[in-house]
């Protein structure tokens, strides 16, 4: 199962990203943001880092990349996409997702090991995880406050299209303690937490991440 | 040459965790009089010559697509910077 | 950099320039048309310079006139100026760093690459890969603009490791801070921390330690020293060097604009208005987003092998790097100055040459090469301009529109400054202070008094919990962070195939330095060493950052070359050379020093990282020793401070030999898989390493001492000393091992339970611990 991991000037979790999916038992796949070129890949990470540095709005420049030309109808035709942290905000940029992060409640970047419940346990990339489950996922972001209005929330909520919900304590101000939305389909996540630095016993707070890149596999393989 | 300033703010519903930091810290300054405190952002895009009107459509359209973000923030006005200085 | 490995801290004017001068009354030399030519010096002889606002002294000048056999152009005379300066020239503290060459240059794993001399040195791990490691100041710019201070104190401390062909993998940042509680420290501390993970995290690179220490005598001097790891594979080694006539010299990066060049605007011609360029800001500004584009485009070029010779522009920017490249090679270099891109066109030459502007390197290239160097720059957008190119002859010419404005032998800028054989004079007030001992000072009675004087430790600003700062630098970024703090060492991954990895620590107790310098030195290395050892890897090699007051100060340069000689003894001991560092000095308020700060980094190797040792323990019925031996030691104490605010009496005793055995333990145990956790026993004692390592999971433990020994037990800050925990089905091996490296093993306990009990004395619920841990920070800062 190929799984591209975009890298844009500034991202940072780019290659973590694509050991994650080496560990689940994917082949990643280098996607450049100057490349309006998927390489005929079955799914996409967009990784966490400072694409172009954010200094516009987090996501903002990144979102009119030449590769997002492409990633943008794939994702609409059902291609799974993960956007983590950075990749979130872009995707929520692109309107691929709905709503909006900004600047933590608290004013300040904010690195911890954050407990999440799993909401949604039917997206490509949650299928692998019991509906309910308590996860251990790293946090780290300086602009990780999910806002949208009261409508749309009302409507995730209702379409059970919030997927992650943090527990003991709200780390940036995130309206109704959201931490990552699915689109209609279910096919594009994006959360702030970063599953790529759970996957492996000894380097960050848990194994918990690995089983996104499973549920992609599994979802792509189902297909 | 001439400016097109872009003003952007928050939508009102829209959480504004920096203009409420500066609404904390203005009574403690003295200033007691300001009940709410909401930050933006200005952006000033040069051009060649003096500003015309072909100038401020395309900065409106630039300021829909790239300069906010509609989801959470409003452009509240595009307009010459030489219309401000002569005010 | 300099032939010493100590580069120039950025900016760092205070320490520079020694006389200050009203820049209104100073009359720069003549500039027809805004230049100052090598063509008009020879014409002009006799002009006045204003070489003492620039920091020189006269037999400096004089002896700028005898090397060049004219008057400097004021392009030469800022050149000198600034590299001639205490921050970029070593010049008080060469003859003392000199001493760091005669420790054989061997690490216990094999020989060093690169050192003295170089960037930062590098050193053999195994496995084909290599190191590369260094810790540097930042100390004055960040008490100015806090932000931006730390933040570009980050970047050029990255771009070191860069320049050696190294990708950095992790950065720390040992920081001192004014008292807690004061109004100034509410605007150093939350600025340098936003800055140090504005930067930090945008990089990439994982923050994986550090300390943060507070005491009045850092109020006006806060030290801010930064300190980065890199990793390469051993044929990527590069060095700074321009060799190869023909070849190009290409300025890539950021634009050049008028930062940190406050300094220089004494040699603006009166020619330009006060709008003009003699007002430039002091203060660098950062741009993360840039330095991790130039990050990854310097590995790329490394990777297509289209570089020679690579510097980085830090401290002295162009003056610098042309002038180090060029004396490090084989001939001269030629340089057309009016092609640097600048962001403000209206800076001179003489400020091109000083700017400090961020985030630019320098590379030497080949000319059939330069297509392939052009077309990577641009993969990333990185602008590069070939600024001139390597010759044979032996000068240093720079141009500007073509008239010759520098000209000069680029050793003698670079490497021929001037040294000072600085007066030193150990302090009069030593002898009261050594004599004024902590066992005068009232010990607790009681199991009451023990509890609370625990408590008031454990809540004191040194030793509360500093998560409110740590927690704002993102310690994942990755994924190869197998430790991070509060853990004793940050550990690292290098090789995701065999686990190969670095742990890394940074020390410095300045109480200690302040009674002692040479045994408190000692304690610094010492204890840099012991926490590395704690997670299980090897001390390799040392780094430093000797913050210190004014070398004009005889009691203040005793105590620094106390200091030399203490890391040199214990190094010696240790097998650990010392691979590059930083001095920092006029650290001082009026005639008041800090205390001697020789913040120390130890560098470890591990074969295999997922074999590291927490610093806490995760679960009960764990068997906790003591190792080493405890003796009657509180001065200088965490406890003689916070219960007495006593400072006073000579530093614990230390002992090399009992350092290097409870490491051998410490390792092989580690290795053998024997520790749940491991921590080294320092300030405040065994009683803060419990309260620690029963908070960080929430595991409590009982402990309990021999009658009448409870309180040396939990507050002695005897050195060669850990808390470990071991699992019962280990003890036997434990215990054995450590008699066979006749380290004292004492049982003192078990971990369980929800509170840290002390026999019958008293006890605390592990949530009281935690409450009075963490409050400090949180009372300050929210």
């Amino acid at each position: 199962m190929k799984i591209g991991v975009i890298t844009f000037p500034g991202s940072l979790d780019d290659h973590d990203a694509k050991r994650a999916v080496r560990l689940a038992g994917g082949d990643p796949v280098d996607l450049w943001h100057g490349d309006a070129d998927l390489k005929g890949v079955d799914a996409v990470v967009v990784p966490g880092g400072f694409s172009y540095g954010d200094y516009l709005r987090c996501g903002a420049i990144a979102r009119f990349a030449p590769v997002m030309e492409k990633l943008v109808p794939a994702a609409q035709g059902g291609m799974p996409v993960l956007g983590i942290c950075n990749g979130f905000q872009i995707l929520c940029e692109s309107h691929l997702l709905p709503g909006a992060l900004i600047r933590n409640e608290q004013q300040k970047f904010f690195c911890t090991d954050q407990v999440l419940r799993v909401e949604n346990a039917s997206t490509a990339w949650t299928n692998d995880f019991e509906q309910g489950a308590e996860i251990t996922i790293a946090l780290k972001n300086g602009e990780g406050c999910f806002v949208a209005d009261a409508k749309t929330l009302d409507e995730l909520e209702g379409e059970g299209r919030v997927v992650f919900r943090y527990l003991h304590g709200n780390p940036n101000g995130s309206y109704r303690d959201i931490a990552g939305v699915t689109n209609e389909r279910g096919n594009v996540v994006g959360l702030m937490p970063h599953p790529e630095h759970c996957v492996e016993e000894g380097f960050g707070p848990s194994t918990d991440g690995l089983a996104f890149f499973t549920s992609a596999i599994k979802a792509l393989a189902n297909v | 040459m001439g400016h097109v300033v872009v003003d952007v703010m928050l939508k009102s519903e829209i959480l504004d965790p920096q203009g409420q930091a500066v609404a904390g810290a203005l009574p403690r300054l003295g200033f007691e009089q300001f009940t709410d405190v909401r930050q933006g952002k200005r952006f000033v895009l040069e051009v060649e010559g003096d500003v015309t009107e072909a100038h401020l459509a395309a900065a409106r359209d630039a300021a829909g697509k790239l300069l906010s973000n509609p989801v959470i923030e409003d452009v509240v006005s595009v307009h010459d910077l030489a219309d401000e200085d002569a005010r | 950099m300099s032939d010493l490995s100590m580069t120039p801290e950025p900016g760092h004017e205070a320490g520079a320039r020694e006389h200050h001068t009203d820049s209104n009354q100073i009359i720069a030399a003549p500039q027809t048309d805004g230049l100052d030519t090598v063509t008009k010096a020879e014409a002009s002889p006799d002009v006045e310079q204003p070489w003492a606002e620039l920091g020189l002294k006269e037999d400096e000048y004089a002896r700028i006139r005898e090397i060049l056999g004219r008057r400097p152009t004021s392009a030469e005379l800022a050149m000198y100026s600034v590299m001639w300066s205490e921050h970029c020239s070593y010049k008080s503290s060469k003859v003392h760093l000199r001493r760091f060459g005669d420790l054989p240059s061997e690490t216990p794993r094999g020989k060093q690459l690169a050192g003295i001399g170089e960037n930062a040195g590098v050193i053999d791990i195994g496995q084909g890969w290599a190191v590369t490691f260094k810790v540097e100041s930042h100390n004055h710019p960040s008490y100015i603009e806090p932000y931006q201070g730390a933040a570009t104190g980050v970047g050029g401390i990255v771009r070191d490791i860069m320049a050696m062909g190294a990708r950095p993998i992790a950065v720390m940042d040992p920081l001192r801070f004014g008292a807690l509680d004061h109004p100034d420290t509410a605007r150093v501390l939350p600025g340098v921390v936003a800055g140090i993970g504005g930067y930090g995290n945008c990089l990439g690179l994982p923050n994986i330690g550090g300390e943060v220490v507070f005491d009045d005598c850092y109020q006006g001097n806060p030290l801010v020293n930064a300190l980065c790891v890199g990793k390469l594979r051993h044929e990527d080694l590069h060095l700074a060097k321009a060799a190869g006539k023909g070849n190009k010299v290409i300025l890539f990066g950021a634009k050049t604009g008028g930062d940190g060049i406050g300094g220089v605007s004494v040699l603006a011609s009166e020619t330009f208005d006060a709008e003009g360029p003699a007002k430039r800001p002091a203060v660098q500004v950062g741009d993360p987003f840039a330095e991790k584009v130039l990050i990854e485009c310097c590995l790329d070029l490394y990777a297509a092998g289209v570089v020679e010779g690579i510097q980085d522009l830090g401290g002295a920017g162009l003056s610098c790097a042309t002038s180090e490249l060029a004396s490090a090679g084989d001939g001269g270099m030629r340089i057309e100055l009016d092609r640097v891109p600048l962001r403000d066109s209206s800076l001179r030459a003489e400020e091109i040459l000083m700017s400090e502007s961020q985030e630019r390197m320098m590379a030497v290239v080949e000319p059939e090469k330069l297509d392939e160097f052009m077309a990577i720059a641009n993969k990333w957008d990185v602008e590069a301009t070939v600024l001139g190119e390597v010759t044979d002859g032996e000068h240093l010419v720079i141009t500007w529109h073509g008239e010759v404005v520098v000209d000069v032998p680029p050793r003698s800028v670079a490497h021929d400054g001037p040294v000072y054989e600085r007066p030193l004079a150990r302090p009069d007030y030593l002898d009261a202070l050594q004599s004024d001992s902590a066992s005068l000072l009232t010990r607790p009675s009681s199991g009451h008094e023990l509890r609370e004087q625990l408590l008031a430790v454990l809540g004191s600003p040194n030793i509360a919990d500093k998560s409110w700062i740590t927690d704002q630098y993102d310690r994942y970024v990755m994924g190869n962070t197998a430790l991070a703090m509060p853990d004793d060492a940050g550990v690292v991954r290098v090789d995701e195939g065999t686990g190969l990895g670095v742990a890394v620590s940074t020390d410095c107790n300045g109480r200690f330095t302040k009674l002692d310098p040479f045994i408190g030195s000692q304690h610094a290395v010492a204890e840099a060493y012991r926490n590395v050892a704690a997670t299980g890897a090897t001390p390799l090699a040392v780094s430093d950052c000797l913050n210190f007051g004014s070398p004009e100060d005889a009691g203040v340069m005793w105590q620094f070359s106390q200091a030399v000689d203490g890391i040199i003894e214990a190094c010696r001991s240790f097998g650990t050379p010392v691979t590059g560092g930083n001095v920092s000095f006029y650290n001082q308020t009026g005639d008041v020093a800090i205390h001697p700060t020789p913040v120390v980094a130890v560098l470890g190797v591990m074969d295999d990282v997922s074999k590291r040792t927490p610093s806490a323990w995760k679960d009960a019925g764990l068997a906790l020793y003591v190792l080493g031996e405890t003796r009657d030691e509180l001065n200088g104490s965490e406890w003689a401070c916070v219960v007495h605010g006593h400072l006073g009496g000579t530093p614990p005793q230390i002992h090399l030999d009992n350092e290097k055995a409870l490491a051998t333990v410490l390792i092989d145990g580690a290795r053998d898989g024997l520790f749940a956790s491991a921590h080294d026993l320092s300030s405040g004692g065994l009683a803060v390493a419990l309260a620690e390592g029963a908070v960080r999971h929430g595991v409590g433990a009982s402990v309990e001492f021999e009658q009448g020994n409870a309180f040396v037990s939990l507050f002695s800050e005897s050195a060669g000393r850990a808390l470990v925990a071991v699992a019962p089905e280990h003890v036997e091996a434990f215990e054995a091992m450590a008699g066979g490296h006749g380290v004292p093993a004492t049982k003192i306990g078990e971990t369980g339970g929800g509170a840290l009990a002390v026999g019958d004395l008293f006890s605390v619920p592990v949530a009281e611990l935690a409450e009075t841990h963490q409050a400090p920070l949180r009372k300050v800062f929210g």
